[in-house]
């Protein structure tokens, strides 16, 4: 290791925001550890997909909250990994726009998801 | 985020290896779980708008592509989940050795093919019994 690449090291470490980007990553991943088999455990144990099975289901409180953290990891997990992806891949101008993209992307569903299981739980049944 | 961040190296001048792929795989795996989960969103969305959107939904889920699609995605979700595992070991500075290495990735690719298979099978029951 030549002494310029530990002081790019070092560099990186020292900022915060990779700091955090790697830790948020670590957490969403340790969220959807456990969330994400349980989705899929609730979704194989419904009777059936059809409407009325699944509002009733996501009408219980606690299935819905569950769901929105579900939901919400996801996003946020994907959010930061795909960035990981675009930053070793997209380079130069396009890198920033790019990120900025992907992030208000990420952004909208997650206000989506959010309105559509509150609208579920408080409207459904 | 950093304009002048290098690239990643040029994958073809590399030979290769079990771990190369399985390192592919994660992020392979990672962006088509970001892409998959469009779908999601698009679901309950379609739940929340009412009965007849539902019923768009519940079409275009069951059509013979979206299918294939969505047992990807279960594949992708357990390959992910597994080989997510694993990094974490690494970042605990466990299972370094090359032996190790390979013992693991193994292990990985076992489970998350048994999880996969065990899933789908259950999900194929869900799926016949949706109108």
């Amino acid at each position: 290791m030549s002494g310029r690449s530990l002081q790019g090291a070092a560099a990186t470490r020292a900022d915060p925001h990779a700091t955090r980007h790697w830790r948020n990553q670590r957490v969403s991943a340790i969220a959807l550890l456990l969330l994400g088999p349980w989705f899929i455990y609730k979704l194989l144990m419904l009777p059936a997909l059809d409407y009325a099975t699944v509002t009733a289901w996501i009408a219980e409180p606690l299935q819905a909250f569950l769901l929105l953290l579900f939901a919400w990891s996801t996003l946020w997990h994907s959010a930061l990994g795909v960035q990981v992806v675009v930053d070793d891949y997209v380079g130069g101008r396009l890198n920033v726009p790019t990120v900025r993209f992907l992030q208000v992307a990420h952004g909208a569903a997650a206000i989506a998801v959010g309105w559509a299981i509150w609208m579920i739980a408080l409207g459904g049944a | 985020m950093q304009a002048h961040r290098p690239l990643s190296p040029h994958l073809q001048v590399y030979r290769l290896a079990f771990g190369t792929v399985l390192s592919g795989l994660h992020r392979i795996s990672g962006v088509a779980l970001s892409a998959a989960s469009l779908l999601l969103v698009g679901w309950l969305v379609a739940a929340a708008r009412g009965p007849q959107a539902y019923a768009m939904a519940i079409r275009f889920f069951s059509s013979v592509p979206v299918k294939l699609v969505l047992a990807a995605a279960l594949a992708a979700f357990w390959y992910h989940l597994f080989a997510g595992l694993r990094h974490m070991a690494w970042d605990a500075g466990l299972g370094f050795d090359k032996a190790v290495t390979r013992k693991s990735g193994m292990t990985v690719v076992a489970l998350a093919v048994l999880a996969s298979i065990l899933t789908l099978v259950l999900a194929r029951r869900l799926f016949l019994a949706a109108p």
